[in-house]
């Protein structure tokens, strides 16, 4: 996992208090992408400074502190930082306690954990009794790479999705993290915030005014539209730019909200563009595409072209995440390759 | 067992080896106001083992939290009152619970809460002795005891039973006492039907903040107070119907009685 450090990387790695140097993500990452043009992991940074004026705000992670950069927050606010240790579903709940006091708690790990181990935590604790839990699923998706199948989250928007009382977004990018930290402090009840690995390449230059379960149309475009969420919306864009040289106008969509789903947004695809396509990375089953399929069939929206992308219904092979994106074709030319196949 | 007749079907032997507790925190060891139960300076009390809520109801309803009258509704369609308690819908109830295993970190956060905003409220929670197979118990006590939640008060309703039998018999989980103090916590034991023992217990609990967290296990009897019921593994759910209804209603009536020799030949009664 150290391979490729230099002896200061990983005396820093080892003190965990280098900006934007860990194991998962620095200049050398594990999977070879030079990250040194990519906004840091604001996470920890965004919360801390939210903090610094609403007292309601509490962190939380499961012995990742560095991997998530709560360690940030617990540097600016140790007294409102709890690790809890490798014990992620009591870590859930803890939250859901400290929540009923009128807390605001954040809790974060890998995805794999935060929404496919504690499922029901968050169901039955969270999502249930109303309780403004914000848990953090970091490291979605395949995008812990070689690290292998139980640490990745392609399941989690679907099983989440299916859940009343939840609110499921996805980060794009830093900038669109901070407006989703932000605006999640008045959110009611429960909210699944998913993130990549959190240093992912950059699609909002300054922070976003969001409204959650409002969709954000990046670029115009006629003849279809690539409906994307989380990591995939910068590969979108530029599948999009790709699609422009060769005469084919697509409209780009972040379908950063997954629940509440934006289905006038997905309606307006359909009727205004005749074609539709979404990208995510997640099985292709129950995410955001089957979202968008559910709301195609249902809005008396016209039949038009549609497929759903993202990874097929099996587990991923090892591999670094540059190389999985391509191999499944979720990387810039894959996307605009299966955009040309949609327009036949 | 009124209400159990109204939903046809009730957990009657998991509330009567709690009622003595439930007794001993509404009536004495809980601060809280009945008529502002959203108080931010209140005692918590988690019923980790929600499927006691049946017995937990009358008591919120007779301190004053809500009219007797609404616990006709009970389990009806649309009722606040379920088999298991929703904080949302129920005055009085701190937190929703029915999935075992939870509410121990549910507590654990609420007294997190307290201990850094400086309230010196306690915050009780009360576990089945079968909910501590659940793994995530231990991942509470060992949290509780790792941040010194001296406020934090765990009791444990010892009555050796499960749905499919003996706890011992299915997975043992004694010695509790011994379990909880190698994980930072401060242990009682009493008999959890004695009321004396349970103020006694509650009263001499220490007030230190910064202390390690107490559990009491409470030695009980499932189905404790109806003969038919006691130390019977066939009445974790059941329904009374017709003379016998009637006949289990002027026995609890009838105040307690020794446990029945005959019914002890468990191991839980050997003791």
């Amino acid at each position: 996992m150290t391979a490729g450090f230099d002896a200061q990387d990983q005396a820093e790695i080892f003190r965990g208090t280098a900006s934007g140097v860990t194991s998962l993500k620095d200049a050398k990452s594990f999977d070879g992408t030079d990250t040194r043009a990519i906004p840091a992991f604001v996470f920890g940074e965004e919360l801390a400074d939210i903090a610094d004026r609403d007292e309601r705000v509490v962190v939380l992670t499961a012995d990742l502190a560095r991997s998530n950069r709560a360690g940030d927050f617990a540097e600016r606010h140790p007294g409102r930082f709890y690790n809890l240790g490798i014990a992620e579903k009591n870590m859930v709940t803890a939250a859901a306690g400290l929540a009923s006091t009128g807390l605001v708690p954040f809790a974060a790990t890998f995805a794999s954990f935060s929404a496919l181990l504690c499922y029901e935590q968050i169901r039955t604790d969270c999502a249930y009794p109303k309780m403004p839990v914000r848990v953090v699923g970091h490291h979605a998706g395949m995008s812990m790479g070689f690290y292998g199948t139980s640490h990745h989250a392609l399941e989690d928007l679907g099983i989440l999705r299916t859940m009343a009382d939840l609110t499921v977004v996805c980060a794009t990018d830093a900038n669109h993290l901070r407006a989703l930290l932000r605006l999640s402090m008045d959110r009611p009840g429960a909210m699944y915030i998913r993130l990549g690995r959190g240093r992912d390449p950059e699609v909002y230059p300054e922070v976003p005014e969001l409204e959650i379960g409002r969709a954000v149309r990046l670029r115009e475009g006629a003849d279809l539209t690539i409906i994307a969420t989380g990591t995939e919306v910068r590969p979108s864009l530029d599948a999009a730019e790709a699609l422009a040289a060769d005469g084919i106008a697509a409209r780009v969509v972040d379908m950063h909200t997954i629940a509440p789903l934006d289905r006038e947004e997905v309606v307006a695809a359909a009727r205004e563009t005749g074609a539709v396509l979404t990208v995510e990375e997640h099985n292709v089953t129950g995410g955001l595409g089957t979202a968008v399929a559910e709301t195609l069939l249902e809005s008396g929206a016209p039949r038009v072209p549609f497929r759903r992308h993202g990874v097929p219904d099996e587990y991923v092979p090892v591999g670094p995440p540059a190389a999985l994106y391509a191999h499944y074709r979720l990387d810039a030319a894959g996307i605009a390759a299966v955009a040309r196949e949609v327009l036949g | 067992m009124r209400l159990s007749r109204i939903a046809g079907a009730g957990h009657y032997t998991a509330a009567f080896s709690a009622a003595e507790m439930f007794a001993a925190l509404y009536y004495a060891a809980l601060r809280y106001d009945p008529s502002r139960p959203d108080l931010p300076g209140r005692d918590r009390f988690v019923l980790s083992k929600g499927h006691a809520a049946i017995g937990l109801y009358p008591l919120l309803a007779d301190v004053g939290f809500f009219p007797a009258s609404d616990l006709d509704t009970y389990t009806r369609l649309g009722s606040p009152f379920g088999d298991h308690p929703d904080m949302k819908r129920i005055p009085g109830i701190d937190f929703s619970s029915g999935s075992l295993g939870h509410g121990l970190s549910v507590a654990l956060g609420m007294a997190l809460a307290g201990h850094r905003a400086g309230l010196p409220y306690r915050t009780w929670c009360m576990l089945g002795d079968g909910e501590l197979h659940e793994g995530q118990i231990w991942e509470a006590a060992m949290a509780a005891g790792h941040y010194r939640l001296g406020r934090l008060v765990a009791l444990v309703d010892r009555n050796r039973l499960c749905i499919d039998g003996l706890t011992d018999d299915i997975m043992g989980v004694e010695p509790i006492e011994d379990r909880f103090a190698a994980f930072g916590w401060r242990t009682r034991r009493v008999d959890g039907h004695d009321l004396d023992a349970l103020l006694d217990a509650f009263g001499a609990l220490p007030d230190e903040p910064d202390g390690p967290p107490t559990v009491i296990v409470a030695d009980t009897v499932k189905g404790r107070g109806v003969r038919r019921m006691e130390y019977s593994a066939d009445w974790h759910v059941g329904n009374l119907v017709g003379q016998d209804y009637d006949d289990v209603v002027a026995e609890l009536a009838a105040g307690l009685r020794p446990v029945e020799p005959a019914a002890a030949g468990t191991e839980g009664a050997a003791r």
